[in-house]
Parts: structure tokens; C-alpha cells; sequence
């Protein structure tokens, strides 16, 4: 049993994905090296790791954006072959993916991008298409920019319209990769606010993978570290924040390390130096 | 050396492979693919009328040219009444569909390349996928089949401007009878020559959009390259290879034709 499922062990019904022994190479250099996690319906979830971790890649691997190279994925029960077309469709259906850079499509108007997915996904009219789309980006608050390109809009607000087109087609699990890379404290924030005030309304399960330590505390329900390609704490931010596990302590502490590392390298300086 | 050697063999044939299985299921996924007409038509306008003022003025100097070239040499001979055969035989059986070609990998072409480089790069080919959206169904799929419509309706109208062309350095300006240049291209075009026109239209248009379509949306895979570069190396390379096949294929079907 890995260390994820010892530490965290949801009850198997309330499973909605499970991922086992998943593997990936690049070149020879292994980025995943056995991983393995449960995530509870309805949960937010995050995957916490050091830059270069491999997270990205983790969550490529379980959007089958990426071919892991060995493992298993489970979704609600179900072993996921992503060479059965059929079985690939409908995991797509039901997830969707929030992606670091947004992934808008710029040539498209707001509501063009959030009915993207729904016009080419089902068979419903346009008009209930468009109420739909409508709909998310009333919810996210950008109706009133619906006729505007991607380009027009704010950081903050492709996040939103990123969010919005993720949650049209009604997904029951969202991932999202870094989604408050590159943002301001503030930004970040309202970012986490979304997130979990959506995730209130929607009811998805939410996949988060970030480095942000503080964001991974405050807006998770389970928190996973993943290190050299392996989960090496999985457990709630309380259970965290007291691991002894020495790779949570380092990461934990880092904010302290950082803090003492720079008072000694002050208190080492000539008095010339500090001058300059 | 012979290592090297083999290596290179086997992958240029891995991606010839891997060219014919996009291709396949580019054209695969027209049965998969919602909204296409709405698709087809926004690619009918990307290619077609984008490309008109540069079919219009090349055919317009090809023709002007060949008046004149073809007066000169005809005059030698005293043979000026054959002129309008000699334009429109030109045009039709050769010019027409490898110049329109050219010109739209250059237009049209080199766009779908560095669009899908960008698409690719920004991920908005893997948010498709994520969607569930077929890529290749929503991005490539289209283009193909508005391909089958603008190539032949631009080398016809290449064929069209060019004829005039011919006629206006020939009639106007070097005195050729109007009526025997026009009586000379309707007697020399024959229905095989439209034909044969108009197939090497279709086969170089879906030729030169798969390659500048597989081009763009690999642009990813690009050696040496990434991000801006890469796609910059995707679009060149998507000409050039363009480009060559489409002089290549005219080659084949004009041996096997003739």
C-alpha cells in the first residue's frame, strides 16, 4: 500500500479517482516514478511539489494528454484504458481541464470559447447552447463580456473564462494545473475564492496541482507532496502542517529557512558591504 | 556512418507513417465531427477569398508574360494566330494549377501552419483533446475538405485572369487579331485538359494543406526549436516541403496523363 492510500484511505464509494504505480519517462529521465493517490468525491485535492516535480506531467498523465508509461488509473471503480475510444470520450465528458496558460482560443469571442465544448460535444440547439454558455459566464460574472476576445480581458478574468468553459459541459471533476501561476497575492486569492466558492455551487471534485505551500493549505481538503516522482505525504493540511516526514519539514519550513539563511548571511557581512 | 545511415531511412519512413495515419484520420473524422459545414465554410474563406488579390495579379502577369513570350517565338514562325492556343494550353495544363499552388501554400498555407504552431504552443490543441473535441476533426478536418473547393475554383480563375492577361499583351499591345486569339484558345482546350487541370487543382490542394496542416499542429516536435522558433520552423518547413511536392506531384500526374 502506498503511502497516500496508508495516510489518507477514503472509504473505496467515496473514491471518484484513484491512480496507482504511474510512471513516466522523458528521454530516459524518469519524472514519475510510481505515484500513487486516492481523491475523495467532492474533495479539493492538491498536489503540492517544488518546481520541475513533475506535477504538471502528473496531471498530463491523468488527462491523458500524456501516455504514462506504466500504472493504473481508476475512475469512480472503473480501470481506465484511454486506447478504448469509448471508455476515453466518456472520462473526457466527465472531467474537465483547467490549464496553467488558460488554453483560450483567442480567435473566438467569451462565449464563443465557453460554447465550444457543448457545440461540439452534444447535440443540443444553439439557443440552449447559448443559454448555457450565458449561464457559466453569468455565474463567473463576465456576461457582460461575452462579445470580448480573450485579449481584451484581464489576467484574473481568462482565469475566469477558463474556469467558466471548464464547468459548462458539468463536469464532476475539474483539474487545474498552477492556477495562480504568475498572479499577485490578491489574484491568487480571488482565484482560490472561485474555486472553491464553484466548487460549492457545482459540486465537482477538484484536482489541484501548484507549489504554492500557503494556497495548498488554506484551500484543500487533502494535500499530496509529491517529490522525485513520488507521493511522500498524502493527508489533510492539519496532518501537514505536524508530518515529521523530513521532506514536509523542509518544505514546510521553507519560509523559515529562507528567513535564517538570509539573517546569517547578514550577520556575516562587513560592516562595508552592509553600507553598500 | 551505416548506423547513421539507417537511422535517418527509418525515420523519414516512421514519418512518412505517421503523416498518412494524420491524413487518415484527419479525413476520418468527418464522420465525427459536429458543425462542419459552418467549419468548411469559415476555411473556404480563410483559403479562397484572402488568396484573391494574389491569384488575381499573378495570373494577370503569367498571362500578360506568356503573350508576350509566346508572340515573339509564334512571330518568328509566322504562326501569331496560334497565340491563344499556345496561352491557354500553357495555363491550363501546367501553370495554372502549380502557380495557384504555390501561391496558396504561400498564403493560405503558411497561415494554417503558424496558426496551429500557436494553437499548439498555447495548448489550445490539447484543450481540445481535454474536451473531448477531436483536434483533428475541428482544426484539420475542415481545411482538407475546403481545400477539395478552393484550389480548383482559384486555378480556374488563375486560368481565367491569365487568358485575359494573354490577350491584353497579345491584342492590345502587339496587334494580334482579338477574335483569332480567342477562336485559337477555344479550338486547343479540350475537355481532357480541364480535367487534367482540375485534378492536379484537388491533389495539390489536399497534398500541400495536409503538409502545411501536420507542419503547424507538430510544431511541438520541432528539433532545436521551441516556443516561437519552432513555429517559425514549422511554417518554413511546411512551405518548402509544400512547395516540393507540389512540383513532384505535378511531375507523376503529368506523366501518367500525357
Amino acid at each position: 500500500m502506498s503511502a497516500a492510500t496508508a495516510n489518507h484511505a477514503p472509504a473505496v464509494s467515496d473514491t471518484i479517482l484513484a491512480v496507482d504505480g504511474l510512471r513516466k519517462s522523458f528521454q530516459g529521465r524518469e519524472v514519475l516514478r510510481g505515484v500513487g493517490f486516492e481523491v475523495r468525491r467532492g474533495s479539493a485535492f492538491t498536489v503540492l511539489g517544488p518546481s520541475g516535480a513533475g506535477k504538471s506531467v502528473l496531471l498530463k498523465c491523468l488527462a491523458n494528454i500524456e501516455q504514462p508509461d506504466g500504472g493504473r488509473i481508476s475512475f469512480e471503480g472503473r480501470t481506465l484504458d484511454f486506447s478504448d475510444r469509448r471508455m476515453r470520450e466518456s472520462f473526457r465528458r466527465r472531467c474537465s481541464f483547467l490549464f496553467q496558460g488558460n488554453a483560450l482560443f483567442d480567435s473566438l469571442t467569451a462565449l464563443q470559447n465557453v460554447a465550444l465544448p457543448l457545440e461540439q460535444t452534444t447535440d443540443l440547439s444553439r439557443a440552449e447552447i447559448r443559454r448555457r454558455a450565458m449561464e457559466a459566464l453569468e455565474q463567473l460574472e463576465l456576461h457582460e463580456y461575452a462579445d470580448h476576445y480573450p485579449a481584451m480581458l484581464s489576467g484574473g478574468m481568462q482565469k475566469r473564462l477558463a474556469l467558466a468553459r471548464a464547468i459548462v459541459t458539468r463536469p464532476e471533476m475539474v483539474f487545474f494545473d498552477e492556477p495562480t501561476a504568475g498572479l499577485d497575492p490578491l489574484r491568487r486569492n480571488a482565484v482560490f475564492v472561485m474555486i472553491a466558492k464553484y466548487q460549492a455551487v457545482f459540486g465537482f471534485t477538484a484536482l489541484v496541482v501548484t507549489h504554492d505551500l500557503v494556497e495548498a493549505l488554506v484551500a484543500s481538503s487533502t494535500v499530496a507532496l509529491l517529490h522525485q516522482g513520488e507521493i511522500c505525504f498524502c493527508g489533510t493540511p492539519d496532518e501537514f502542517a505536524s508530518s515529521p516526514h523530513p521532506v514536509v519539514g523542509l518544505f514546510r519550513d521553507s519560509p523559515d529557512a529562507l528567513r535564517s539563511t538570509l539573517d546569517a548571511l547578514r550577520r556575516g557581512l562587513s560592516p562595508s558591504e552592509k553600507q553598500e | 556512418m551505416v548506423a547513421s545511415l539507417g537511422n535517418y531511412t527509418i525515420e523519414r519512413v516512421r514519418g512518412l507513417g505517421d503523416f498518412a495515419l494524420f491524413i487518415a484520420s484527419s479525413l476520418g473524422a468527418v464522420f465525427a465531427t459536429r458543425r462542419l459545414p459552418g467549419r468548411v465554410a469559415r476555411a473556404i474563406y480563410e483559403q479562397g477569398f484572402r488568396c484573391l488579390p494574389v491569384i488575381l495579379i499573378v495570373g494577370t502577369f503569367t498571362g500578360l508574360v506568356l503573350g508576350l513570350q509566346g508572340y515573339y517565338v509564334l512571330n518568328r514562325f509566322g504562326s501569331e494566330g496560334l497565340l491563344g492556343a499556345l496561352v491557354s494550353l500553357s495555363l491550363v495544363r501546367e501553370m495554372a494549377p502549380v502557380l495557384a499552388a504555390l501561391m496558396l501554400v504561400g498564403q493560405a498555407g503558411s497561415a494554417l501552419a503558424a496558426e496551429l504552431g500557436i494553437q499548439r504552443n498555447s495548448e489550445q490543441i490539447a484543450a481540445l483533446d481535454t474536451m473531448g473535441v477531436s483536434s483533428r476533426g475541428y482544426l484539420v478536418t475542415p481545411r482538407l475538405i475546403a481545400s477539395i473547393f478552393v484550389y480548383p475554383a482559384q486555378t480556374a480563375l488563375f486560368v481565367a485572369v491569365g487568358l485575359w492577361g494573354g490577350s491584353l499583351s497579345g491584342s492590345l499591345l502587339l496587334g494580334v487579331d482579338p477574335g483569332l486569339y480567342w477562336a485559337a484558345v477555344d479550338r486547343a482546350v479540350e475537355s481532357e485538359d480541364v480535367r487534367e487541370c482540375l485534378m492536379k487543382a484537388v491533389t495539390f490542394g489536399l497534398l500541400t494543406i495536409s503538409i502545411c496542416a501536420y507542419c503547424g499542429f507538430h510544431a511541438h516536435r520541432t528539433r532545436r526549436a521551441t516556443g516561437a522558433r519552432a513555429v517559425s520552423a514549422a511554417t518554413t518547413k511546411a512551405v518548402v516541403v509544400s512547395s516540393i511536392a507540389v512540383l513532384t506531384a505535378d511531375y507523376i500526374i503529368t506523366s501518367l496523363l500525357v
